[in-house]
């Protein structure tokens, strides 16, 4: 009995360490959802709000927000950029994930380290280096510019995810193919890459998160024609500080939530399948 | 086989290293006939998969050549080579329905719908899986995976089917029934099989021949009936069913029959079993190996009745229903009789002495392994 207690004790410790570090990973995030709603052009709880009057409250921001034709340009560069962005870097990581998966492929590992490696340096140093070799080649202050260098950020993800997806994949599928007498290609699209398709798809889902919400590079390379969200965000918060930031944070954590609810849906259907 | 089966599939002094170094399959000479049910059997390592997959073209050989149908195959990538494959875990489509999986090879094929459709419909009957085809791969038994995989091999009608130890995954009572359902299909359809094991009961069940692998070599190619009766080598007559081996020293040959010395005093009559491969025959004060059936030798006889007669101490009995395997000591070795179960088999008791013999075509001299392989 004595043993259970303590075992008990603990784990009232254990539970109440473990909201704390939620509280603390999440609270500032939720924080800005209800002030996004405040009816006055105050970044705090105003006392109509911590009454809950209904009067304190608005949509106003969202009003300002989707009114303005600088927010809009930012959220059509974002799409633009993301979408052009996550297709590169998702085919190029598809690629090189199913070459590293390769037993014959030399240097695995250092290649693989290459790869991956702009997740790991620090952003602004990429983003620098970045800068110096576009301006040079004419792509400094272009929406292919950007692109091209958020594709280089999103790739590790997209490599990270459909290397993991292989791991468990049976190479076997792919010689039972060839001697079905389907070509290379036939194989891979009908066997290999729907199998793959979960690993694909959610590294897709996080290269675009990366590129969506993206800032440094932006701040380097983008010129006024590819204000992007982040971009303008920080630009407002700078600028003109006012709660329409909050209203565009909320939006993006509304839309953050609903790509991490694609990967979770994805990894489970993926989960069953093998 | 028949003598006039064709020639279907040659492997041609075909060798295979991975390293350079390390042979995996090295000279392998062999021929599959047409129409024939040929089984590579061997332990693991000994390089029957290495040989099927370089048949099928996942593996290129080092040295030598493959052919198929008289045309060598060397630069013939796996899709061109009109090959069914059955592979070990069945290596079925998880995300294609059944119908998907056998439509798969017909598809590649760009063949028409209707054609697909009726061909599928075909290979389900031939396999007993009518009405199978909109269930998935994960939604079947293993039994029934199998039957799944061995339609897909088929169901482009190639000439020539491989498999990969198709029946390992499952239950010793559904691989019995599989045994004979492949041999059935194969029956029916007269395509040629290589089929790779390295269940020895499988093999033997099954094939028209049986090439023996150990060691990256082939020690023998013959008719289940004949491994079993007549082994070359020590390692066949080892490893299809039980055999006693002993060895000895050849001190005179006379025709087929010879005497070898297994112990001082103790000389065997054997019938001296030519090596393969045009190699001289053992002379006299060569090293030899015996092989002697357990259940060909007999448990005190009627004097007389063997040209091989011994006293010996019985060691052990062990009572296996049907029969009784009795452990003997012999020529400072363990010598094994099997008799059967039947009225008056003459029950014995550990520390017996109990006469035994066998005849001289029962026991084999053999060439000694070393020799064999130091060429």
């Amino acid at each position: 009995m004595a043993a259970s207690r303590l075992h008990g004790a603990g784990h009232y410790v254990h539970v109440g360490f473990s909201i704390a570090v939620f509280v603390f990973l999440i609270a500032p995030i939720l924080v800005v959802v209800p002030l996004s709603f405040n009816a006055e052009p105050y970044f705090t709880f105003t006392e109509g709000m911590l009454s809950l009057d209904p009067a304190a409250f608005s949509l106003r921001w969202y009003a300002a927000v989707t009114g303005d034709p600088n927010w809009l340009r930012a959220l059509l560069n974002s799409l633009v950029i993301g979408f052009f962005a996550t297709t590169l870097a998702t085919v190029l990581g598809t690629v090189a994930s199913l070459g590293l998966a390769s037993p014959a492929m030399p240097a695995r590992r250092a290649v693989m380290g290459v790869l991956i490696s702009p997740m790991v340096t620090p952003v602004v140093i990429a983003a620098a280096g970045m800068f110096f070799f576009y301006s040079s080649i004419g792509l400094a202050q272009t929406h292919v510019g950007l692109i091209l260098a958020h594709a280089a950020l999103g790739t590790p993800f997209v490599v990270i995810t459909v290397t993991a997806t292989l791991a468990s994949f049976d190479e076997n599928l792919v010689r039972a193919g060839a001697s079905l007498g389907a070509d290379p290609w036939r194989v891979f699209r009908r066997v290999q890459l729907p199998l793959i398709a979960p690993g694909v798809v959610s590294g897709a889902l996080f290269a675009f998160a990366a590129s969506f919400d993206e800032v440094v590079t932006v701040l380097f390379m983008g010129g006024l024609e590819q204000r992007t969200i982040p971009r303008e965000m920080w630009a407002g918060i700078r600028e003109q500080i006012s709660p329409a930031i909050l209203a565009v944070a909320t939006m993006l954590i509304a839309f953050a939530l609903g790509l991490m609810g694609c990967v979770e849906w994805l990894r489970r259907r993926g989960a069953q399948a093998a | 086989m028949e003598p006039d089966a064709r020639p279907y599939v040659q492997f041609e002094a075909v060798h295979k290293s991975y390293d350079g170094v390390t042979p995996i399959v090295s000279d392998l000479h062999l021929t599959v006939y047409e129409g024939e049910f040929l089984t590579l059997l061997g332990p693991s390592g000994s390089g029957k998969t290495t040989c099927l997959m370089m048949l099928a073209g996942f593996e290129t050989p080092s040295a030598g050549a493959i052919r198929i149908n008289g045309k060598a195959v060397d630069d013939v990538p796996p899709r061109r080579r009109d090959i069914g494959m059955v592979f070990q875990n069945y290596a079925l489509f998880p995300h294609m329905t059944v119908g998907g999986n056998l439509a798969f090879p017909l598809e590649a094929r760009r063949m028409e719908k209707a054609v697909i459709d009726e061909r599928v419909q075909r290979a389900l009957q031939l396999v007993r899986l009518e009405g199978f085809e909109v269930r998935r791969p994960g939604q079947l038994s293993g039994g029934q995976q199998q039957r799944v995989a061995i339609a897909r091999a088929l169901v482009f009608e190639p000439d020539l089917v491989l498999m990969d130890e198709p029946l390992g995954a499952l239950d010793r009572r559904l691989r019995e029934e599989m045994q004979f359902e492949i041999r059935r299909i194969q029956r029916t359809l007269g395509v040629t099989v290589v089929y790779v094991t390295h269940d020895q009961q499988e093999a033997m069940s099954m094939s028209d021949r049986v090439a023996v692998f150990n060691a990256g070599r082939i020690e023998q190619v013959a008719s289940p009936e004949v491994l079993y009766e007549e082994p070359e080598r020590p390692f066949v007559a080892s490893f299809i069913g039980d055999n006693n081996l002993l060895p000895g020293r050849l001190l005179a040959v006379d025709g087929d029959t010879c005497d070898v010395e297994v112990a001082p005093e103790q000389i065997v009559k054997a019938f001296l079993v030519a090596p393969p491969q045009e190699r001289p025959r053992p002379g006299p004060g060569d090293d030899v190996v015996l092989a002697i059936r357990p259940e060909r030798v007999g448990l005190a006889p009627q004097p007389g009745t063997y040209s091989n007669e011994f006293e010996v101490p019985v060691e052990d009995m062990v009572f296996l229903g049907d029969h009784l395997r009795v452990q003997t000591s012999f020529a400072g070795a363990g010598l094994v009789v099997k008799i059967p179960n039947v009225v008056g088999h003459g029950a014995v008791l550990a520390g017996d002495k109990v006469r035994i013999g066998w005849a001289t075509t029962d026991c084999r001299a053999l060439e000694p392994a070393q020799r064999g392989q130091a060429r």
